[in-house]
């Protein structure tokens, strides 16, 4: 019996019917397939506990939503110490939730003039393109093929047409996309000077963080200067120190002109994303600011987070915290390729954002994925290049289980092996 | 500013606890660390402490309004490449190999050490807590006592500075710049804590043990300090002056109450006198009884002081004195004056007998410094060995001065800032603090019967071992044509693999 009070569940097994039956039949399903039953209870740090108790270390961390880990301690008191004085707040007026966290997120931003508040990330892509268009006065906007921006009106046009093509969203008139790393195709899709802006993940996690080639971003970030299109950096995934720098495009030495981040800025615990824009882009807001609203965008509740967020991230100890994990995992892999090369292709890293490629299988990281979760780690494939592994360590993981990882991750690889060598039989 | 409208954590405490994960990953760093590293590291560390020897003993004094520049300079000096001449040729690093017995011993570093740093010794103890830890690959965090925190936050960056440039793993020695009680308690009973060694007063140190971490805590000093008739007094005079006065007896080691036989007893105290002893009449004894205890205990303003200001506090003057001596005619605890002085007061008493020396000892030091320490001025190797067998003292220096000598500064005990004070002293440890205190060991023991032979350890090193052989790869075939072809390639690739990540 799980009894939380509110609701209850005989069992998990009740739970799986019911989660079938009105929530979502498919995505239960899916994961039933591939052997992960996983349904989260409790969880704290790190970890994440299945509802059969069992334990696993969290590496998925929902794209960077649990940076922090679950429930950090200093978020969860300063969220509880918000809700004895906030809420929501309302959108229409100013507000010092507000302006404090627009004033912190400027000043770790350079370039950057003004944040927008959205509720979570596909909404602050949307605010991003919109101020892009007004800025410009153009409508098109070039994304990269396998990119991922989110699923609302127009976040989810520049992405896979997995997620549009199902539910009519596609805007093919509009929106164009172009393979990554491919400074040509960029150059073919911008030259028309009819691009409101290009939207790139400053390392594409959706798509197994592929790198980008030497130079790449640069060339990108150049030719929008040159045919009058605004630079657009998805930071979801790569900001928030996980690059080693506050923004990943700040590693890669290049200026965006509106950047969106989400996820990791919430804490995990009360969702918030907001589009940065700089003077030139944040030019409606002078114009007409309530022309766009959002009544859960910029909740009050969620910026008091978020600006705690901003504030422990600065703090030396997470910024050399996020140094010896970036290490610690680069040694780690490579030591873990010398003994498991047969199924372990390659790394992909940029600070504690990792992709791991298992490139024997055109689905290998679905049978890692496994055979990890059998020995209690989560780290789920890429959705959109199933060889790869994402692999997403929290900023604040400590040395005794960054080990435990490792030390898990070496045992699983004889059940990866296993698992790979049955797949490959019933092909 | 009016009140705070919202309740916001401690981002103090929240940054403390942060700053443990770093001396983990630190610990976990230092671990991997060759003898040649470690040595190159603390000889760094030594040499940076070194050169600011005189720079921090002004600090510490100004600071702390407590003890003697000179002699703090000396400390720290003694403290920083004093420690490495002293175990910079052990090895606290390599496997120790013990042929006869079978067992192989692997030095294993406590992790992270968190270290109390008290207001009478700061700086000397900063550069003596940093340097053990590091010689035997932990990881330290310093939480100075809040009067002597500025010199002692600056003293550490300093160290820090120095160990990272060496080398050393981020964040190996860290300071906590604002400590309060409810902070160390925190962080005492953190689980990321290896090992607290907690030098300070015994409230701080009660809570070390009680924190449920591993603790080396040591008590408050009261040395009894005896001469008898076969001393070399001048010697004997010479020596006490010396060390009482030494950083105004700041040393928990100083001697606190002198038992002189009778029968040498005045010409003891003319020598004590030319050495620049001050020896109070009843009056002045007196009122130095009333200005140095307070209702709560030792008045806290005359630590370390000199003679001359604490005679004047007093209401009398001694204006060259280096030490005052109080003559007593009780000793046992209510008579305050032989309690633990960190002050030159140094009270006097006259004993008939070994006996009576003993039992006069053992009465001053029922109250406190239980554990500590005792000096014996003398030639006579039976009543050394009966009064040292009789008091509860862990460490009796005999013929020198008892700041210096149980400090092992003049003897060999070796020089610490941690005097264990044992299970007399409500301590674990018995001993001065030495490097050897802050690892454990993995015995490989091999079984005794002659018949199972002995392994070849010599030239292995846990850190350098051969490369270990990876696993025979299984490789995944695709099916179709050309498998062999591929599963040839394949074998290539990872072949070439290999060689280039194991080189």
């Amino acid at each position: 019996m799980f009894d939380y009070g509110h609701f209850r569940f005989e069992s998990k097994e009740e739970l799986f019917q019911k989660s079938i039956k009105f929530w979502n039949p498919d995505k239960t399903k899916f994961w039933q397939s591939v052997g992960v039953d996983l349904v989260i209870d409790r969880r704290e740090g790190y970890f994440l506990y299945d509802m059969s108790g069992r334990r696993l270390i969290d590496l998925h961390l929902n794209g960077g939503t649990y940076n922090f880990g679950h429930r950090h301690p200093e978020l969860v008191e300063t969220l509880k110490g918000a809700l004895d004085y906030f809420d929501m707040g309302n959108h229409w007026f100013p507000s010092v939730a507000r302006a404090a966290l627009s004033e912190a997120l400027v000043k770790v931003s350079p370039g950057m003039a003004y944040a927008v508040f959205s509720p979570g990330g596909a909404e602050a892509v949307d605010i991003a393109i919109k101020s892009a268009r007004y800025a410009t006065k153009r409508r098109k906007i070039v994304s990269i093929i396998k990119g991922y921006h989110g699923h609302s009106g127009l976040s989810v046009a520049t992405g896979d047409e997995r997620f549009t093509k199902i539910f009519l969203a596609d805007r093919p008139d509009e929106f164009v996309s172009v393979p990554f790393n491919d400074i040509a195709a960029m150059e073919q899709a911008l030259k028309g000077n009819d691009v409101a802006a290009l939207i790139m993940e400053t390392i594409p996690a959706t798509y197994g963080f592929p790198m980008p080639k030497e130079g790449y971003l640069k060339a990108c970030r150049d030719l929008c200067t040159r045919h009058g299109a605004m630079y657009i950096a998805d930071e979801v995934q790569t900001g928030l120190m996980r690059s080693g720098k506050m923004w990943g495009w700040q590693a890669y030495g290049i200026q965006p002109d509106i950047m969106v981040t989400a996820k990791g800025i919430s804490g995990g615990l009360y969702p918030i994303g907001a589009a940065l824009l700089n003077e030139k882009a944040g030019g409606w807001l002078h114009e007409d600011g309530a022309a766009h609203i959002s009544t859960s965008g910029g909740a009050e509740l969620g910026c008091i987070v978020a600006h705690k967020v901003i504030e422990m991230l600065q703090r030396p100890e997470v910024v050399a915290n996020v140094q010896t994990v970036t290490d610690f995992m680069a040694d780690g892999m490579r030591e873990m390729m010398a003994r498991h090369g047969d199924v372990f292709t390659g790394v992909r890293q940029k600070g504690v954002i990792l992709g791991l490629e298992f490139s024997n299988h055109p689905e290998g990281a679905v049978y890692v994925s496994r055979a990890l979760y059998e020995h209690g780690v989560w780290a789920i494939f890429s959705s959109l290049d199933k060889r790869v592994l994402q692999w997403k360590p929290g900023v604040l993981l400590s040395a005794e289980t960054c080990q435990d990882i490792m030390d898990r991750f070496d045992a699983a690889m004889p059940r990866a092996r296993e698992l790979l060598a049955q797949a490959r039989k019933v092909n | 500013m009016s009140d705070v409208l919202l309740k916001v954590p401690d981002a103090r405490l929240e940054r403390t606890k942060m700053m443990l994960d770093r001396a983990q990953w630190a610990a976990s760093g230092m671990q991997k660390l060759d003898r040649t590293s470690v040595r190159r590291i603390i000889d760094a560390v030594a040499a940076a402490g070194h050169a600011k020897a005189q720079f921090y003993a002004e600090w510490a004094v100004r600071e702390t309004g407590m003890g003697v520049v000179a002699h703090k300079r000396i400390k720290n000096e003694a403290c920083s490449k004093g420690l490495v001449e002293l175990y910079g040729g052990d090895d606290f690093i390599s496997p120790r190999i013990n042929a006869a017995r079978k067992i192989v011993e692997l030095p294993r570093p406590a992790g992270v050490i968190f270290a109390l740093v008290p207001v009478t010794n700061p700086v000397a103890t900063v550069f003596f807590k940093t340097l053990l830890a590091l010689m035997t690959r932990n990881a330290i965090i310093l939480s100075p006592h809040p009067q002597a925190r500025a010199c002692c936050a600056d003293a550490v960056r300093v160290l820090a500075e120095a160990a990272a440039a060496a080398g050393a793993p981020d964040g190996c020695i860290q300071v906590i710049e604002e400590p309060t009680i409810p902070l160390i308690e925190t962080v005492m009973a953190d689980a990321r804590v290896d090992l607290i060694v907690a030098t300070g007063g015994p409230a701080v140190v009660k809570a070390a043990y009680r924190s449920g971490n591993p603790a080396i805590g040591v008590g408050p000093g009261n040395a009894p300090v005896l001469v008898d008739e076969s001393a070399d007094l001048k010697q004997a005079a010479r020596r006490i002056v010396a060390s009482k006065s030494f950083d105004n007896s700041i040393l928990c080691t100083n001697e606190s109450t002198v038992l002189a036989f009778a029968s040498i007893a005045d010409r003891l105290l003319d020598a004590l006198k030319a050495d620049g002893a001050h020896v109070c009449s009843p009056d002045e004894t007196a009122k130095l009884r009333k200005v140095l205890f307070t209702d709560t205990g030792f008045n806290v303003g005359l630590i370390g002081k000199d003679a001359s200001v604490i005679a004047e506090a007093a209401g009398f003057r001694a204006a060259n004195a280096k030490i005052l001596v109080t003559p007593v005619t009780l000793v046992q605890p209510e008579e305050k004056l032989v309690r633990e002085k960190l002050a030159p007061v140094l009270a006097f008493a006259r004993v008939q007998t070994i006996d009576q020396a003993i039992s006069s000892a053992r009465s001053m030091m029922r109250k406190s410094g239980r554990g500590h320490s005792a000096a014996v001025h003398s030639k006579s190797e039976a009543n050394i060995l009966a009064f040292a067998s009789a008091v509860p003292a862990l460490r009796v220096a005999v013929n020198a001065g008892c700041s210096l000598g149980a400090s092992g500064f003049e003897t060999n005990l070796g020089p610490s800032m941690t005097i264990g004070t044992g299970f007399a002293g409500g301590s674990s440890v018995g001993d001065n603090l030495t490097p050897q205190h802050l690892l454990n060991f993995t015995r490989i023991a091999y079984n005794k019967d002659a018949a199972e032979m002995f392994g070849k350890f010599e030239g292995l090193d846990p850190l350098h071992l051969p490369k270990r052989e990876a696993p025979t790869l299984s490789l995944a075939v695709d099916n179709g044509g050309d498998a062999e072809l591929r599963r040839e390639l394949r074998r290539i690739i990872l072949e070439e693999l290999k060689a280039v990540l194991a080189a």
